[in-house]
């Protein structure tokens, strides 16, 4: 059992959810495993996806992304306006709202590693900044996504839709990134232990600039699909979706520690199917919205509650395995140990009261 | 740490009562009242009016529930935990109230008492789920805060409405007639300052030590025996019922309605990361935070009377922030240990030139 990472619990409990899936979709009369069906839930698989790949990258370098909702309106307003439903403005508008996305990231990053600013509050102000202008800029919707365009995220190969396809697609190369390059061993050096990773010479800030960029430029390419899918741009698409709040728990759910420098993205994605499979499930038997809430509130708890107490899931052994560490998550304090540390604490104690007249 | 910085922190601690104020002034916590100070100068400066009594404490009964929403978040923080729940108990809180007691004011005194459980009850889940079964308090609170949410609005189906008696209202909107110069002391202004009060004396209390204690370091702190997951809980505790007494405020001021308490948690870690608190625990004042609730909603004001439009005010809150904590964290690094600065100051190599008596340069 100890064998078990936080990785094959999360395709566990997907797996459970498969099969409550099944029962409960079954109960309707209804075929939880229609082409239909499957593809339904890869297609919710793919905004979020694409979020929490980045989330994930942002999260193992010890940071966080709670800008990622005003993101995804800024790109999905820039990418439709510019398009204007010319075709031939695909190219250019598409690259031009991830560059804007892309140097959010950048800002993002540079607060962070530069003005050594917390993750939370650097992306919360810097989504506040993005939000202010969302709202004095733009009323409403606006732009227009030409047929062209709007096709990416309406057709499929099979039952697989091509956006879940490019999420996966992003994934694959941020997988490679993180487990062969230099750039992803530092990643996890840098949120493991940020100093001892400086005196390693690893430099410091590169990885954290490197991971919220890719998050930002993920981000501009949810709001890319969302404008695919809407026909439109949107201010309030990203901030509708909570999808700060939700990439983050989907990742901390695919058994990445909040704290960094551990985890792996293919449990990510195990987090991102969850929450997909979930929202279906609930979708065919017709909760109530608000219930739904309730529901994934008491998931995201139990689910992280489950392993939390195991060893996270580290990045492939580099040097052979190397020996265990037991018990490194938890304090090893006997009655006895804590004894033996409270003498020599009053010991000193009683030495600096000695002093103070002195 | 040597000697001779032992002796350096003693003879800084025994220094005359205004350098130590002055060297309070220049940690992130001291700051933030000179923030305040600056903004409240602006905004006199803006529209002298709102220097008179009367306006100038209805203004602090206004910021009453944010600041003490802050209070509560402080305690969680401190102890190096989140609580992103606060703005669903709030919104719950006002439902409750405005759903249960109705037009009846003999109502009012039993919800209120359930409420005060409810909210103490929240903060227990939270509190007993993040230490005993170690999900992190980012995502238990997370959890609380969508489940909570959720079943509020299913039991109001959405729209709540619902209007408490006025006797209920009143402790938000009325006050103290007839007082000599303010005209009127609002019950908020009352409320925040025992509020305030309470949690001075709190964090001098062992309980409080304890609890900095705990943020900065639990393993440490539970080798000393401190029960870390119970202080934990408690501090939980704190902020639900903090954010339950920015509810019944919120309840008189703003009426009852879902989006009441939106967004309530993510301001009230601005207001208490703006006093100089740090993420992670173990660092910051409890009453910078409350003073950097007046410090954000000071912001607001200054903005609406400079007239920028409302839409941007968002934008010019996020630059602050950014602004304000980037400095407050390049000062929190010179001086690593907060209250005892100089000694730890490698700029200020007060503790060399002074070696004490009887030994070899203090080593």
């Amino acid at each position: 059992m100890n064998r078990l990472t936080s990785t094959h619990i999360v395709y566990l409990v997907a797996l459970v959810t498969i099969i409550a899936g099944t029962v409960l979709v079954g109960t309707t009369g209804r075929n939880f495993f229609s082409a239909g069906n499957i593809s339904d839930i890869l297609t919710g698989t793919s905004i979020l996806g694409f979020i929490a790949i980045g989330q994930t990258l942002v999260i193992l370098v010890g940071s966080l992304d709670l800008s990622v909702p005003y993101v995804i309106s800024l790109s999905s307003l820039v990418g439709a306006g510019i398009m204007a439903n010319q075709a031939g403005n695909i190219l250019p508008a598409a690259l031009l709202a991830l560059l804007v996305s892309a140097l959010i990231g950048l800002a993002n990053g540079a607060v962070v590693a530069g003005l050594k600013v917390h993750g939370f509050i650097a992306t919360l102000g810097m989504g506040l900044i993005v939000s202010g202008y969302l709202g004095s800029t733009y009323q409403g919707s606006a732009g227009q996504a030409p047929l062209a365009f709007r096709l990416i995220g309406a057709t499929g190969i099979g039952p697989v839709p091509v956006s879940t396809l490019i999420m996966l697609a992003c994934a694959a190369v941020v997988l490679v990134m993180l487990n062969t390059t230099r750039l992803g061993h530092a990643m996890y050096a840098v949120g493991g232990d940020a100093p001892v990773a400086r005196m390693s010479g690893v430099r410091t800030r590169t990885p954290v600039i490197a991971a919220h960029v890719i998050c930002s430029t993920m981000a501009g390419l949810a709001g890319l699909l969302l404008a695919a899918r809407l026909g439109v741009g949107s201010p309030t698409i990203g901030s509708q979706g909570g999808y700060d709040l939700l990439s983050i728990a989907a990742v901390v759910l695919g058994g990445t520690l909040l704290a960094g420098g551990k985890g792996s993205l293919v449990g990510t994605l195990g987090g991102v199917l969850i929450f997909a499979m979930l929202d279906n499930i609930m979708s065919v038997l017709q909760v109530n919205p608000f219930l739904k809430d309730v529901v994934r509130g008491i998931v995201i708890v139990v689910a992280v509650a489950v392993y939390a107490r195991r060893r996270t899931a580290q990045r492939p052994a580099r040097f052979g395995r190397g020996p265990t560490r037991p018990g490194d998550t938890a304090p090893p304090p006997g009655p006895g140990a804590s004894r033996q540390g409270n003498g020599p604490a009053r010991g000193d104690g009683t030495d600096a009261r000695n002093e103070v007249p002195a | 740490m040597s000697v001779a910085t032992e002796r350096a922190v003693l003879q800084q601690n025994r220094s005359p009562r205004g350098e130590r104020v002055l060297r309070a002034l220049r940690t992130p916590s001291g700051a933030i009242f000179v923030l305040v100070a600056v903004l409240f100068v602006a905004v006199l400066a803006a529209n002298p009016s709102f220097g008179e009594p009367g306006s100038l404490i209805r203004f602090i009964g206004r910021t009453a529930p944010i600041a003490i929403a802050a209070i509560g978040q402080y305690f969680v923080i401190v102890s190096g935990e989140f609580d992103l729940s606060m703005g669903s108990v709030v919104t719950a809180q006002v439902i409750i109230a405005g759903n249960l007691i109705g037009q009846d004011e003999s109502r009012t005194l039993p919800v209120l008492a359930l409420m005060i459980v409810f909210g103490a009850f929240v903060g227990l889940v939270n509190g007993l789920v993040t230490t005993l079964l170690k999900v992190p308090s980012f995502i238990v609170t997370l959890g609380t805060m969508l489940a909570l949410l959720g079943l509020v609005l299913f039991w109001t189906g959405g729209a709540a409405t619902g209007n408490p008696a006025d006797s209920f209202r009143q402790i938000g909107r009325g006050g103290i007639q007839d007082i000599p110069v303010l005209e009127v002391l609002p019950y908020p202004v009352i409320l925040l300052a025992v509020v305030a009060g309470a949690a001075f004396w709190l964090m001098r209390r062992p309980y409080g030590r304890t609890l900095v204690a705990v943020g900065d370091n639990p393993h440490a702190a539970a080798l000393t025996g401190a029960p870390v997951w119970w202080i934990r809980t408690r501090a939980f505790m704190l902020s639900s019922l903090a954010a339950t007494a920015a509810g019944v405020i919120l309840v008189g001021y703003a009426g009852v309605h879902p989006s009441v308490g939106q967004g309530y948690e993510f301001t009230a870690i601005t207001a208490v990361v703006l006093g100089g608190v740090v993420l992670g625990g173990g660092r910051g004042w409890v009453l910078s935070a409350a003073a950097g609730a007046f410090a954000l909603e000071l912001l607001f004001t200054l903005l609406n009377f400079l007239g920028v439009e409302s839409t941007w005010r968002d934008s010019v809150q996020g630059a602050i922030i950014i602004v304000a904590v980037a400095a407050a964290s390049r000062n929190w690094q010179r001086k690593r240990r907060g209250a005892s600065t100089q000694a730890h100051d490698e700029h200020r190599p007060i503790a060399a030139p002074t070696p004490a008596p009887g030994t070899e340069g203090g080593t």
